[in-house]
Formats: structure tokens, sequence, C-alpha cells
């Protein structure tokens, strides 16, 4: 027996097959189709449920009840009252029109006597997340995909709106109803509560005020001290009002200010207290139709607005005095020692926002304006003369279907989430989603951006916190102004929805949870007793609080208890924590009982053989999920050596500590931190492919690489994630090497012949819109044919590339100013034309502008139900690599190619190999990127023994196995090879690093970026050269070039810079009043004897003139220079 | 230090490169004249050099070609590699004439992978087109026709999901390249000569449907120009190995030293302490896995013979790979009778 325990834990094998399971489960993506498929199924059918009635008060014999609610399966109005059922996601993104699908309603109501059901009555249409259970994507295998012309790898989890694909970002935010200690800038202790229900939103505080505590509300006009706030509670005894908060001494002390003040203040009573309250409510928050006294004012703030997400029943206040009085003893305790102040950014203290929680914010809104209208439409009719013909139906309200169509498509396709009711005006919550490589996709779907200030300077939120260890991806942050702020989720983040409280409420109390109403205030802060939250609320009492633990992760491990239920103690509060709120992060773990992990390997076989389900794992009760909390109560090992006797779960697999982005890199863990960052920021604009169905698609804006490969060396996640299978650059053999002096400052040299033959060619598609509108007065745009030359009956140069209907034909070139569509739009489109007549066409060509020539890949034309006809255009431009392309390796070491050399030139090892890329060794010393040496050496042993080499983080394949396979192929052991140079075909006098590294071509092109101008456009208003390459725009000199111009005395060159080569003008001076005149005359002298010619900036007269449209006259003295 | 033995050191500078652990020294040749002053040993002999040149033939394949070139410098070894990855012209595919492609390889793309594709034509038999020149001749031209379309194979079982029974010319491979003679090529070159050197690489993947319809050009060029031009996959060359025991390694380091080299490169005589000696140094890859051990690495020397050249060239398969050093020496000579007719011109004027 003894020895049993003391022999080492054996390894599980390949536990890690647990994330694919699980992945399989949840999906990179899940957390955004839970919290839609939530929303679509149960939480709309909440919100209707809780304002399901309409009454009148003009009409006591009307009413409304909405018996149900359903989203129903995507369908598009194609006009004509004709709606298809069969469209596919990737129609809507070619037509450029709305994935939704309708929201119908069942309702009942009386029309006058008469009681009227009337079923499936649409209401509006929902843009419908794709692989959501509504989306015809949901569940459907890879060749059902692709017939759906779909990528089977597409993660989904974003809408199309409009034909643009948006996400919803994850939103981060501090949890809804949870008392947080805080410090405020002075430095003194307070505590403040968001309260969040359906009904209100509202935040409470308490503050300290020289030694006194006070209330603060913004429904008050000023501070209440809360001795007074329990006395209007109910809570008349100052004794009791002690026992609540707590019997320490030190809590005493600290309450006798405040019991003075409300001695001073002559509050005894309850009566008392509510008329001083009364006093302090706030004019704007009372009611105005009914009149109501101060007293009830003050009980109705109370109940209602304070604390809001406290119940309040039969005006019992005592919940709510408890809750008061916990707050003011953490904020006491917190005032003696600093560890008891709450850690904001802690991310046990943060809820995570999706998609379904936002869109139902944004339904219950509009659906509670719909309500409030229909009751206007009622009572405007109940109150007309009678006169009025036909009786009125309700059905007409329901006829329009664009309310909640164009607020919920509106919202996310402007990102401005506005919701009056809460005050909430939040912009950017939505984004298209970036489509430049997959993995930036995937990257997108796993983003989490927070609500505070990018513009502060506080250093708090922005840092790594411990407690994100596996539920936040520590490398993946962009850099500068958001950093820190936006976050990426880990590999097995899972993000909670809102589970039923009911049962869990139930099950405490049979537990042996004791209501608070049954129990002496003494007992609330008795050393016996834990209190017992659920949600932010009080629930009860209970002694013996490891019993409810116990038996609360017993049942949950038995799967009588939903999984995701969390139970927590703090032992600082005397509280137990049970959670089952939207938002949080959790993580599966396996569970460790007595030492011993609950899986082994032959569980894991039977995973892989297919025996096993990762649910299984769940019900088993070996894997479960932990919340951040629940993880402070854990005691969890990394690797099965570290398993002792306390020891609660094991992790499954430490590379999930990162996420999507970072676990592309190969050895992350030998890198220093800010590469592996700079390298998820750069993993997303590597060039690759995007994704299956990248083909169909027409994109603004598309980067392909011609011959993509899957990287030498991979990593678990990079096959989790099937990075292989639309993989991101290509594996080049890199000489580490200093070659002719181009390759300083991280640039690359480049062989010409790996460039002819392939490596590094991309593919940019941009696509070009065309609309035919008709319009109003019968009038519509047409599309020419091709215009020919009279003599030679060609088509003109600039209509070269048009066929004969008019628009470009495929395949064809198309050069900068030729035509892509000949568009003609009718001159009168405002006033009424008779048919037949016919009308006058103006052309608007759309053209084709740009440096570069391209080639038309494919033309698309579509209808959707807003324009008539629409017309789309494939283009593509095939590049190579060229001086000043920007290159990556996957270790955040960009550079430039410098150089591009001739084949014969670079220098070749012993077996005839020549580099692909010569790369500066300077890159790395103050780099320290050690993984990438580590991928070079592994890539290099992968090649000879034609085997793929993990980089995996944390483990991966050692580097000395992959030296001992160089051995073996007559290689150096340290990936050092014998070089001859290829100019002077003698030995180079160092050994040469040489290997293969994957390479990343980034977005970042020297054609779209080079830019110079001799002469060119001028803006309108200034007569100055225009700004910026889009333009055309002249080249700056700037302030500072100015000031050196200035310093070295150059005033002929300033002159002319600034001046002559700018906006010069020529204009007529009047020396007598000294304004500007006009062909020598000066109109204000009326004279034309004292005119001067002068020149001045354009931009001069420009000011001169604006001043005297202010009133300000500014005149000018001429004189001779030579005077 | 004694007049003697700098002679040697200075010999062993001359004629050999050594391979230290972490650098190579003497890389640098030292033969020319007025490389030590007051030394007539670099200066050049014409005599000397015509006997000390030595060219021997390892082995000879049609696209493969080892052979060693001893007694030149590396300036003379490298110019011949120089000049056969990039000077040496070729036949390959240059203009794509595309009449129809609905296959899902772009155009361009299409065209760059066919440029690649190695021509089995006699480029000696061709001349440069004039860049001037839009349409090819008979002289400068060879041209290939391409049209391919992929059909539902009607008679595949009921069963099949492989695109291979599933469908008819879904691949397109080199084969199906058809060559069309310009002007009276079909009378000068006969049936099969001019067509793709690899009758199987895979151009292109179609699906029911799809049509490929394209005419192809190649004309004459040189690896400068593009990749697609040279006429070797690769040409390069490695110096001869040389390793010295400079002590006698016996007993379990002799077979610890032999773990350290390439099969044969050491040997070991089976006599009772199992002495090692070099067997065949040529088979040396330059792994230096010897400077890993300790106790070995002090008695090794590892050199390179400097003007011993192991050659290999390597065709693509337009010409047999000796025929192509023959041309690139051509080339060479070409150079070095341009260069003399420059300074005599030079001269002269």
């Amino acid at each position: 027996m003894d020895s049993n325990l003391s022999a080492p834990i054996k390894d599980i094998k390949e536990k890690w097959k647990l994330l694919p399971a699980f992945l399989m489960v949840k999906g990179l993506v899940k957390q955004h189709t839970d919290s839609f498929n939530y929303f679509v199924n149960v939480g709309i059918k909440n919100i209707v449920r809780a304002n399901s009635t309409i009454t009148c008060e003009t009409d006591r014999k009307f009413y409304l009840k909405y018996l149900d609610i359903r989203v129903g399966k995507p369908e598009l109005e194609e006009g004509f009252g004709i709606n298809r059922t069969d469209i596919t996601p990737h129609e809507c993104r070619l037509r450029d029109v709305t994935y939704a699908a309708p929201i119908t309603v069942d309702i009942e109501y009386t029309e006058g006597q008469q009681r009227v059901v009337n079923n499936n009555l649409v209401i509006g249409r929902m843009p419908i997340m794709l692989k959501s259970s509504k989306c015809v994507l949901f569940n459907k295998t890879p060749s059902q995909m692709a017939k759906l012309n779909e990528c089977p790898l597409d993660p989904g989890g974003y809408f199309i709106v409009r034909g643009t694909e948006k996400v919803i970002l994850i939103q981060e935010q501090l949890s809804k109803n949870r008392i947080i200690v805080d410090v405020d800038r002075k430095g003194i202790v307070g505590c403040s509560v968001q309260s969040s229900t359906h009904e209100k939103k509202v935040k409470t505080n308490l503050v300290m005020k020289k030694t006194r505590f006070y209330l603060k509300q913004n429904s008050f006009n000023e501070d209440i001290p809360v001795v007074v706030i329990f006395k209007a509670m109910g809570v008349q005894c100052e004794q009791e009002i002690l026992q609540m908060i707590g019997g320490e001494e030190m809590i005493a002390t600290a309450m006798i200010p405040c019991f003075e003040e409300c001695h001073q203040l002559q509050i005894f009573t309850k009566d008392q207290a509510l008329k001083f309250i009364g006093q302090k409510v706030k004019r704007s928050m009372r009611s105005e139709k009914t009149k109501k006294s101060r007293m009830e004012e003050a009980r109705e703030v109370l109940q209602s607005t304070i604390l809001a997400h406290v119940p309040v029943e039969n005006w019992n206040f005592q919940l709510k005095a408890c809750y008061v009085a916990l707050m003011l003893r953490r904020v006491i305790l917190a005032r003696n020692d600093a560890a008891d102040i709450d850690d904001r950014d802690y991310v046990g203290n943060k809820r995570l926002e999706l998609a379904g929680q936002l869109l139902s914010l944004l339904f219950e809104d509009l659906f509670k304006k719909f309500n409030a209208e229909l009751v206007e439409m009622i009572e405007k009719k109940n109150k007309a003369p009678k006169s009025r013909a036909g009786p009125f139906d309700i059905k007409n309200k329901f006829k329009s279907t664009s309310q909640f169509t164009n607020g919920l498509v509106t919202a996310i396709s402007s990102g401005n989430w506005i919701i009056k009711r809460f005050k909430m005006d939040r912009a950017g919550v939505t984004q298209v989603l970036s489509r430049l490589s997959y993995i930036s996709c995937l990257g997108m779907m796993t983003r989490i951006s927070s609500q505070f200030e990018k513009t502060r300077k506080v250093s708090g939120p922005r840092s790594l916190q411990p407690s994100q260890w596996g539920m936040l991806c520590p490398s993946d942050t962009p850099e500068g102004e958001a950093c820190g702020l936006v976050k990426n989720l880990a590999l097995m983040t899972h993000i909670t929805t809102d589970l039923d409280e009911g049962p869990i409420i139930r099950l405490c109390y049979n537990l042996g949870v004791e209501e608070i109403f049954l129990m002496g205030s003494e007992q609330l802060t008795s050393s016996l007793n834990y209190l017992v939250f659920l949600n932010g609320n009080i629930l009860g009492i209970i002694r013996g609080f490891r019993r409810l633990l116990q038996t609360f992760k017993k049942l949950r491990r038995a799967g009588l208890i939903n999984e995701f239920i969390s139970i927590s103690p703090n032992h600082a509060h005397r509280c137990i924590y049970i959670s089952s709120d939207a938002g949080r992060v959790c993580r599966p773990y396996i569970i460790v009982e007595n030492g011993e992990p609950k899986v082994n390997s032959e569980h894991i076989e039977n995973l892989s053989a297919g025996l096993r389900t990762f649910d299984d794992f769940l019900y088993d009760g070996m894997v479960e999920y932990l919340d951040c909390n629940e993880e402070n109560d854990a005691l969890i090992a990394v690797y099965e050596k570290d398993i002792n006797m306390n020891t609660t779960h094991l992790e499954i697999e430490p590379f999930t500590l990162l996420g999507v982005c970072a676990g592309l890199i190969p050895y992350p863990h030998h890198n220093q931190s800010p590469r592996n960052t700079y390298q998820c920021a750069m993993g997303k604009q590597a060039m690759g492919s995007i994704a299956y169905n990248q083909r169909n698609r027409i994109d603004t804006l598309m980067y392909n690489l011609v011959y993509a490969q899957a990287p030498m060396v991979k990593s678990k996640t990079i096959e989790l994630i099937n990075f292989e299978k639309l993989p991101a650059g290509q594996n080049a053999t890199v000489a580490v090497m200093s070659y002719s002096g181009y390759d300083i400052e991280d640039a690359l040299v480049l062989n010409k012949a790996s460039l002819d033959r392939g490596f590094g060619r991309c593919l940019v598609y941009r696509n070009q819109k065309c609309i035919l509108k008709s319009y109003n007065n019968g009038t519509f745009d047409k599309v020419m044919g091709p215009m020919l030359d009279a003599d030679t009956r060609e088509p003109l140069w600039r209509h070269q590339a048009l066929d004969a209907d008019g628009i470009a034909t495929p395949g064809e070139k198309v050069e900068n100013k030729q035509l892509l569509v000949n568009k003609a739009m009718p001159t009168v489109t405002n006033t009424l034309q008779t048919r037949n007549e016919s009308c006058d066409y103006r052309e608007v060509p759309i053209t084709y502008k740009a440096p570069l020539p391209s080639y038309i890949e494919k033309v698309m034309l579509s209808g959707n139900p807003e324009e008539s006809c629409i017309i789309k255009l494939l283009l593509r431009q095939t590049r190579r690599p060229e001086i000043g392309d920007k290159f990556s390796s996957r270790h955040g070491q960009k550079g430039v190619c410098g150089l591009i050399v001739p084949q014969e030139d670079m220098p070749f090892s012993e077996r005839g190999i020549c580099p692909d890329i010569i790369m500066n060794p300077h890159g790395y010393p103050s780099r320290m990127t050690v993984g990438k040496l580590m991928e070079c050496i592994g890539g290099k042993a992968g090649v000879m023994d034609g085997k793929f080499r993990y980089g995996t983080a944390f483990g991966g394949s050692k580097v000395a196995d992959a030296s001992e396979t160089l051995v073996k192929h007559g290689f150096n052991y340290l990936g050092k090879d014998y070089l001859t140079s290829g100019v002077t075909g003698e030995a180079l006098n160092a050994y040469i690093f040489m290997g293969p590294i994957y390479y990343q071509k980034l977005k970042h092109m020297v054609v779209d970026k080079m830019h110079a101008r001799s002469k060119g456009p001028r803006a309108v208003l200034t007569r100055q050269p225009t700004e910026g390459r889009s333009r055309d725009g002249g080249l700056r000199l700037g302030e500072m070039e100015r000031d050196c111009l200035i310093g070295y005395g150059a005033s002929m060159l300033l002159l002319e810079r600034l001046m002559i080569s700018s906006d010069s003008f020529q204009v007529d001076v009047c020396n007598g009043c000294g304004l500007l005149g006009y062909s020598s005359w000066c109109n204000y002298c009326k004279s034309s004897s004292q005119i001067a010619s002068i020149k001045m900036p354009y931009a001069c007269k420009l000011l001169f003139q604006e001043l005297q449209s202010m009133n300000i006259i500014p005149r000018l003295t001429l004189k001779r220079y030579n005077q | 230090m004694e007049p003697v033995k700098l002679k040697s050191c200075l010999k062993r500078i001359k004629e050999r490169v050594d391979l230290k652990e972490h650098q190579i020294i003497n890389t640098n040749t030292t033969d020319f004249p007025n490389a030590y002053t007051g030394s007539t040993d670099g200066d050049f002999d014409i005599n000397k050099f015509t006997k000390g040149v030595r060219v021997d033939i390892i082995s000879e394949k049609e696209d493969e070609l080892e052979f060693d070139l001893v007694g030149v410098d590396a300036a003379i070894a490298n110019s011949l590699r120089r000049i056969l990855l990039a000077e040496v012209p070729t036949m390959a595919i240059e203009k794509v004439y595309v009449y129809n492609n609905t296959s899902l390889i772009q155009d361009e793309v299409l065209a760059h992978r066919l440029g690649l594709i190695p021509i089995k034509a006699d480029p000696r038999m061709f001349e440069y087109r004039q860049p001037d020149q839009e349409e090819g001749s008979a002289e400068d031209t060879i041209s290939f026709a391409l049209k391919v379309k992929c059909t539902h194979n009607s008679s595949a079982p009921a069963d099949a999901t492989q695109p291979d029974i599933l469908y008819k010319h879904n691949n397109v491979y080199t084969r199906d390249m058809v060559w069309v003679p310009v002007g009276n090529q079909a009378d000068l070159y006969p049936e099969g000569s001019v067509a793709p050197v690899h009758p199987d690489i895979l151009i292109n993947k179609l699906k029911p449907g799809q049509i490929l319809d394209l005419r192809m050009d190649c004309v004459k060029g040189i690896g400068r120009d593009h990749a697609k031009f040279s006429p070797v996959a690769t040409a390069h060359y490695r110096l001869l190995p040389e390793i010295t025991l400079t002590q006698p390694i016996t007993g379990t380091d002799a077979h610890k030293l032999k773990e350290c080299f390439s099969d044969g490169v050491i040997g070991i005589r089976t006599n009772d302490n199992d002495e090692a000696y070099v067997a065949n140094a040529r088979l040396d890859t330059c792994s230096r896995e010897v400077f890993r051990h300790d106790n070995l690495k002090d008695k090794v020397l590892l050199s390179r013979v400097r003007d011993h050249f192991i050659f290999s060239v390597e065709s693509t398969g337009a010409l047999p790979a000796a025929t192509l050093v023959s041309e690139a020496l051509k080339v060479l000579m070409k150079k070095c009778t341009d260069l003399r007719e420059k300074l005599e011109h030079d001269e002269d004027s």
C-alpha cells in the first residue's frame, strides 16, 4: 500500500488527444455560436415572455398577448412577395444581401368583443450567425458544405450583412452584480456594485468622506449617510445595524462617526429616514404621471434603483440591508488590510459579452420600442373620432418588418450599439471579418476587445494577469495603443452562457443553506457561518461549508448539475460563490483524486479508437470545467510528475495556454516573449490560402500565395486548426551569413532562380462593383457596347477590354484608364417621362485605375432587393517578389528583400544546395529568437529523413534528436555547412548555418506603396498639390525640412519650394487701402492708380479673404524691394 | 624558422584548404604572381600548367556526370560552373497563347508552370529570337499545342469515388503537349525528337467541362535571363577531401572514428589492436563530427586539396550532361577570345 502511494505517477500517454476531442465538441468559435444559439432559441423567448402582454389605458378591454416567438430558417426576399429559402451564405456574400431569417410571432388580441389569435406573423428579419443552429451550414459534412460553396474549414461565427462578413467581437466587461472594493484616485477605499437586471442597469457606490460612509447613487442629489439607508430599509435599531456589519471592535469604531451623523440629522425612525431620502431624490427621476409623496418616492428608489439586482418582495428590505451591510463590512476590512481590496483586472471579475448577449440587448430594446409604438397607435385611434371608416387592424403594425430588420442590420453593419434605455452607446462593436489569411480570420473570431479607453495611460488593465493563465493568450495582443486591451482567447477556453438559477437555488436549500430571513442579524457575521452567493445575490447562510462544496462538486461531476456552474469558497470573505451567469471563461481539466488522475492511458486509447468522446470524459467525472474563480480553489498540476496528495486537477496540455496565432510559432518557449507577440501580429498579414472556396469569392482585396507549403516544423496547434490545409508561407532554405551589404537592417538577399521557380509568387485579387439603378421616372442605367474607331472599325483603346455587352471580358488584360463597364446614366432622373420617349444618356464608365495592369478573372451579374442590378468584376494581378517586398519568419523576424542575386553568385554547399534566402546573422543576438535556430535544425533533419517535426510549445521534438539525424545523413551536428562562394569559387572562411525555415510573405509590397511625382493634380480650395499616393499627391516639404532650409539660408530654394512649385498666384494689391483688387482696379478706393501686381501663395490670398469675411481687414503695405 | 619548414608550410597553404573545428583557413588561393614577394612560385608557366591539368570522368550517365578537374585554379572551375548554370542556352516555353482556359489555374500561373518544363530539343540547332520579332520562325521557335477537355467517364463503376476513375483527362501531363512544326521543321527533326523531356510532369488538374486550349512557343535563352533556360538542375563542385591521422588511432577509438565519418571513409585494420586508416577520403561529406570528440579531435586533420575539383553536373535532360560541359567550355573559350580580341583592338586604337 505504502509503496503504491510513493510510486511515481505514470504519464498519461498522448493525453493531448483530449484536445482535438474537445475542439470537435466545442470548436474554435463555439463560444460565438453557443451564445447566438442561446439567444435565438431561449433568450429571445424569455424577452418576449417578460413583455408578453400589452394593455391600453384608454381601452381597458383591450389586450394583446405574444404567445410565442420563433426565429426561422434563413430566407431571402426576392421582391414581389417571393421568399427563397434555399439561399446559401455564399450567395449572400456575392450578391451583397443580408443572410437573415424571419422572426415570427403568434399573437392573441381583442378586436371589439372578440378574441383573435394570429399565428406566424413576420415582424422582422434576424441576421443569422454562420454555423449556428439556424444556419443552413449547421451540422453539415464537408461534402455538403462544398455543395453549398462553403469552405469546410471556415469557422463560422460571423454574420453576413449586406454582403460583408461582420464579426461581433467579444466584449470584456467588469462582472455585473458583484461587490468590488476599490481604491479611488485619492487613495480612499470605496465599494461599488454594478447592478444589471432586465429592467435596469445602475451603479451603486459606497464612499467614505471624512471617516463617514455614504451611499452614492445617480438618482440622489447628494450622498446619503449609510445609517440613514439602513433605517429607511427598516433596520432602525443601531445595535442590529452593527451586528449585521460585524461585531468586531474595528468595525464598531469605524461606524461610530456614522451613527453620530445620523443622530445629528435627527433621524431615528424609518419614516424620518425615508423623508430625508425623499428630499434628496432627483427631480428627473420622479415620475410625472402619478403624484406620489416624497416618502413613497424614496421607498420606490430604494426598492428599484439602489442595488437593483437584489430582490425586494413585499417591501421586505432585509436582504438589501444585509447586502449594504456586507458592502460596508468589506470596505471597513479593506481599509485595514490592503489584501482585501479587489483587483478589477482579475479575470474572475470579468465577464465576456458575446454576440448573443449584445443582440438580445438590442432586440429587447427594439421590441419594447415596437410595443410602445403599438400602444401609442391604439391610444391615438381610440382618442380619434369614430368617424373614420373601417375598423382598426392591429395587423397593420405587424405588416412592416423594417423596424426590426433595419435596427438589427444597421447595428451589425455599423458597429454602433445604441440602447438609450441603458444609456449604452458603444461604437466599434462589430468589425469586418479580416480575410487576409486563414489565420487572421481565426484570430478575429477569438479576439476580445475591452471597454477601456485606449488613450488612458494606465498599466493595470494592459498588463498580463496571472489569472489569465490558460484562459487568454499571453502572447497575442497588438502593439501600440491597444496593447493589452485587445486580447485573444487561448485554445481551450470556453465562455459560458446563462443557466437557469431556479434548480440551483432549490438544490442549495436542500444542501443546508438557510435563508437569511430566518436568521438573526448576528448570524450573518458569525465565524461559524459562510454566506452563500448565487450570481452576486445572497442566497443564505451555511454552517459547514465544506460539505456543501464537496456535494456540489460530486453532483456536478456526476452530471446532475450543469458542468458550467462553478462553486468556489472565498475564505477572506467567508463566502461561497456559486456562479451560473453568462460570460465566464472556463477551461477543462483532468480531475485528480488521491494523487491519481482519473484519466489513464486506456481511456485515451479508447478515445483514439472512437469508443469515447470528450463528453464521456465529462459525464464520467474525469474531466471538468473550471472557471477562473474555481481555479483558485484548486491545486492544478501541469505535468503528471508534479502530482501530490493535495493535487486536485491536472492540465490536459500546457501548450493550450497559447491562442491560435501564437500556436503557429515553433518552439515559442525558446523565444524572447515580445518576438512571439510580433509574430502573432504578423501571422495575420501573411499571404497564403484563405479558404477552400477562395476562388469562388469576390472580395474587395484578397492575397493568395501561388505555391503555399505546409511548414516542415509544425506544432500540435497547427494540426488542430488545419493550418496545414490552408498554409501561408513556404519553406525556404536560409543561410545565415553576410552577403553584399544589401542585407543590413534585417534586409534579406533572395536567390533569383528561386523566384524564377515560383518562390514567394503571389496573386492579388481586387473587385470592382457597378450598380445599375432604375429611377423613379421610369428610366434606368444602361450598359453600352464598346465604341469603335470611325476609320479602323476597331474598338477604341480605352474600350479594348470590353465585350460586346459593354462589360470587360474575363481573361482580358486591363490597363490604367481602360474601361471595365461602359455604363451610361440617364441625364434626367427626377421628372416623369413617358415610356416611349427616348431620353438622353450620360456616360459614367467604371474605369480601371492602377499603375499596373490587371487581368479580369471573372464577371458576376446579379441583383438584390435594393439595387436592381449589380455587376461585380474580379481583377487579378500576379506578382513575383521584388526588392522591397516584406517577408517574415515565424519568430517576429521581419525583413524586406534588399537584393536579388542570380543563382550562380549564391554560395553553394558540398551537395550543390544553394540558399533561397540569405539572412544577416545580426538578426539573432539582440532578438534572441532561439526558436528559429531550432526550427532550422529541425527542418533540416525533417527534410533529410522525410518527416515533419514538431515545435509545439513546452514540448516538441528534441533538437538533440534532430542533430543526430543530421549527423546520420552526413551533415554537421550543429547544422553548419561548408559553403563555397559562388562569386570567387573558393570556400567561405566560416561554416554557415543553413537549413529550411518557414517564411511568410507579408501583404506589404512595394508596388502598392511606391510613389513619386513631378507635376500633378492640385486641391481645389488651396491650389496646393494634393496629398497622398491615392490622389497622385506631391511629396511634402514639411515644417522640419523647411526649418533646415531656413537655417541653411537657402531663401530662393525656399521660395521655389513653398510658393512657385506649390500655389503661386498673381494678385492685384491696392497700395492705397492695402486690400486686394481685381483686374487692376481697387473696388474699395474706386481707382486703379495705386494697384500693384504681386505674387503670393494662393493660400495666403485665401486667408486674407477669409479674414475679411470675419470682419478682420488684413491690409498690405507695399514697398519697392530696393527702397 | 628553418627554411625547410617554412617552405613546407607555404606548400601546405598553397595546396590545401584546412578545415578547423570552427573555421576554414587558407581558403584563398596564393597561386598567382607575386603572392609572396620575391618568390616565383605563382608565376604562370603554360607548360607547367598543361602538364598539371587533368580531367578524370568518374561516372557518366545520360543526365548526370561526375568528373574530377585537377590542376586548375578555383576561378576556372567556378567559371565553368557559372557558365553551366547561367550561360549555356536551352529551349524553354516563353510565350503562351491562351485560347481557352477554364481550369482553376490562372493563366499567368499556368504559363509560369509551362515555362519550367524542360524541353527536349537541341538548342544548337536554333537561333536566338530577335527582341523585336513577334512571330517565331522555323529557325528560332518550337511550337507546342495543348488541347485538353475533361469529361465524365461514362464507363466508370457506380461506386467509384476516385477522380481518376470518374473522369477522363482530369490530369494534364506533359505528354499531352503536341509538337506543332513551324515551317520546315517537320522535315528537319524526326517525329518524337522534339518533346518535353519527361512525359509525366503534371501540368494541371481538370474537372469535367473544363477546357485547356493553349499554344506555346519555345525560344532559345540562357539561365541568367530566367532559371527555366538553365540546362542543369544544378552544377556544382567540391574540393577533394583529405583526412590525415596525425597519431595512430586504435581500439574503441578507431571504431568511434569510423562512426564519425560517412561509410567507407575510415577503414579498420582488423589485427590485434584495430588500427584505423583512411580508406577513401573522397566520400567524406564534411560533417566534422570528429571534432565533437575531445579525444579524437587532435589526432585528425581535415583538409581539402585546393586544385582538385570534384565536379558534378545534373542535366535537366535537354542535352546530355557531358555535352553541356563541352558547350560550357565553348562559351568559356568564346569569352576568352572575345576578351583577347577586345584587348588587341584596344591596343591598336
